[in-house]
């Protein structure tokens, strides 16, 4: 079973965020793999493990993302595809599945998967415009995945409490939910073989990818509030008094 | 502007977030001078189209067929692709539910246009529609406008707008148009099957008064006792952020957000959330809410009516002492 599995490099989940008109100012600050991405690769590396085949782990981006890439690989992928593009961050998301997509069209492949969404452009998107694109069948919010003759049955999420069964034919395109599994981390013995792993890059005007942009992040800023917001200082012996009093006399509500 | 919105039903009943985006196409149509569209899909929708009708739009849509019975994403596709290429809105709009996300893009993507995704509002700039989304995890907002030609197309996030204000038909109902649609069985490729859920909940949230919620402030599962004692003292549920259910510290039932319960208490106690999407769709009708973060940035704090920046695991031993004295009093 050969998988492609779509990681996103991200801006570290605790990095501080200079605006810088409608994105960020990249220079400062630290990136790692999209947290959701992780359980997507995860879910990669176990069915691989279950039923034979490769992993092949692609991402795009700057230079930076191959970082990622090598991570995944130290995971256990098999090989790895860097869309190489400078502007990434300003493509709109079907923009970026079409790339996406035409590099995978290139490959033999009988499952593709993505997290559930990025952490930072947050979109969504991605794995469903895969199987617009792909022709393939589709399935979102995956919590669990059984392969057996030549199809899928999946658990997908619903809202509330609620879950489904969902029977998908290979091949397809799946976007994973996060906290399906618990992600491996890399062992040093995994990070030398990485080493000797192919990571092909590719630019983005390589794969003839056209079409125009059908939306434009115009800025991005910090929200206004909505809500006044009274903060309380103090010892946390001070802090919780006056909490109590509020609740109690101001917002009555213990 | 034509504005199509699709309101979303499954087996019979309505996603409530339907109702909401109605309000933003009424506020829409009102602004640009515009109409309203209402579309139901289903079999045996009827009875749904009825009650769109009764909201002020132009006209419903009730789109029926025998395999549009159980939602797929191909067949909504299919059929929704025939329905705007003949209908010609210029804005479809979503609520942005689960279902949506599984469809829409495609949807859009189908007919060669984007989707600007889980907006929590808009803005008019003459003539030219803004829509206002949230990136990086809430940490900011974004103004996102539409390139190219109509239609265009957008799902507004659950709670962006109040369904209480959604207005009714002026002279009592409005036209329900059937619509027909050719879907063939093979034209769908997965197999929907049944609806379940995982097991029997022992605690009813959404009735709760008073909740106190931990995030991944809390670290590891020996501190839930501390926030739990807390709880107690308040008279209140515990209930958590999606992590510590996904680490099984906590069990699923007590999950708030888009894929647990979403709750409206009396007070929200938020203890180390961060305050993600995800979690604030499922809390943000609480009437008060304190948050308690060691990050002083976190979003949690743009919806928090009370804040303290600093250690849950100062506050808490406090807070709860505090309670029991003020519960002696």
């Amino acid at each position: 079973m050969n998988i492609i599995v779509c990681i996103k490099q991200v801006p570290a989940k605790d990095a501080p965020l200079a605006i810088a008109g409608n994105w960020i100012k990249e220079s400062d600050i630290g990136f790692e793999m999209n947290e959701p991405d992780s359980f997507a690769l995860e879910e990669a590396l176990r069915l691989k493990e279950k039923h034979g085949g490769e992993v092949i782990a692609l991402s795009m981006g700057p230079e930076r993302v191959k970082q990622t890439i090598k991570e995944a690989l130290a995971k256990g992928a098999d090989r790895g595809i860097h869309i190489a593009d400078d502007n990434f961050a300003q493509l709109d998301p079907l923009g970026s599945a079409r790339a996406l997509a035409a590099a995978i069209q290139k490959e033999k492949v009988d499952l593709v998967l993505t997290g559930l969404q990025s952490d930072d452009h947050g979109f969504g998107q991605t794995g469903v415009l895969l199987a617009a694109l792909l022709n393939l069948p589709h399935a979102t919010i995956i919590m669990a995945i059984d392969v057996s003759g030549g199809k899928m049955n999946l658990k997908r999420e619903l809202e509330a409490g609620w879950f489904q069964h969902i029977e998908c034919p290979l091949p397809g395109v799946l976007s994973i939910q996060s906290g399906i599994n618990k992600v491996r981390y890399a062992t040093l013995k995994g990070i030398m073989a990485a080493k000797k792993k192919d990571l092909t890059t590719v630019t983005r005007e390589s794969l003839g990818v056209t079409g125009e942009a059908t939306q434009k992040i115009e800025k991005i800023y910090v929200p206004t509030k909505t809500k006044k917001t009274e903060f309380l200082t103090g010892t946390p012996k001070e802090v919780a008094t006056k909490l109590v009093e509020k609740l109690k006399f101001e917002a009555r509500v213990i | 502007m034509k504005i199509l919105v699709i309101a979303e039903q499954r087996q019979g009943k309505w996603n409530n977030t339907s109702f909401e985006t109605l309000v933003a196409a009424q506020q829409i149509a009102a602004a640009t001078s515009g109409t309203i569209s209402a579309l139901v899909i289903g079999k045996g929708v009827a009875g749904l189209a009825d009650e769109l009708a009764a909201k002020n739009v132009a006209e419903v849509l009730q789109v029926e067929h025998d395999l549009l019975e159980a939602y797929t994403p191909d067949g909504y596709c299919v059929a929704l692709s025939q329905v705007i290429s003949s209908a010609k809105p210029d804005l479809v709009l979503f609520p942005h539910t689960y279902q949506v996300r599984d469809f829409a893009p495609k949807l859009a993507a189908s007919l060669g246009k984007g989707m600007i995704g889980d907006c929590i509002g808009y803005r008019n700039e003459g003539g030219k529609l803004v829509f206002v989304r949230q990136m990086f995890q809430g940490k900011t907002a974004a103004d996102v406008t539409f390139a190219g030609a109509a239609p265009w197309f957008a799902s507004f996030q659950s709670g962006s707008f109040r369904s209480d204000l959604l207005t009714a038909h002026p002279s009592g109902k409005a036209s329900v148009n059937k619509v027909t649609v050719d879907l063939k069985p093979e034209q769908i490729r997965t197999k929907p099957l049944e609806l379940f859920k995982e097991a029997k909940s022992a605690v009813d949230l959404t009735q709760a008064p008073l909740i106190v919620a931990i995030g991944r402030g809390i670290k590891a599962p020996e501190n839930i006792p501390q926030a739990e004692a807390l709880a107690k003292a308040l008279g209140g549920e515990i209930a958590a952020s999606r992590p510590i259910c996904d680490e099984g510290w906590l069990p699923m039932e007590r999950q708030i957000g888009s894929s647990g319960q979403t709750v409206a208490p009396k007070l929200y106690l938020a203890l180390g959330i961060s305050g993600a999407i995800q979690h604030v769709v499922g809390m943000k009708g609480a009437r008060t809410i304190v948050a308690v973060n060691k990050d002083a940035n976190a979003p949690i704090f743009e919806i928090a009516d009370y804040g303290v920046v600093g250690d849950i695991f100062e506050i808490m031993p406090a807070l709860t002492e505090a309670l029991e004295k003020a519960k002696g009093s």
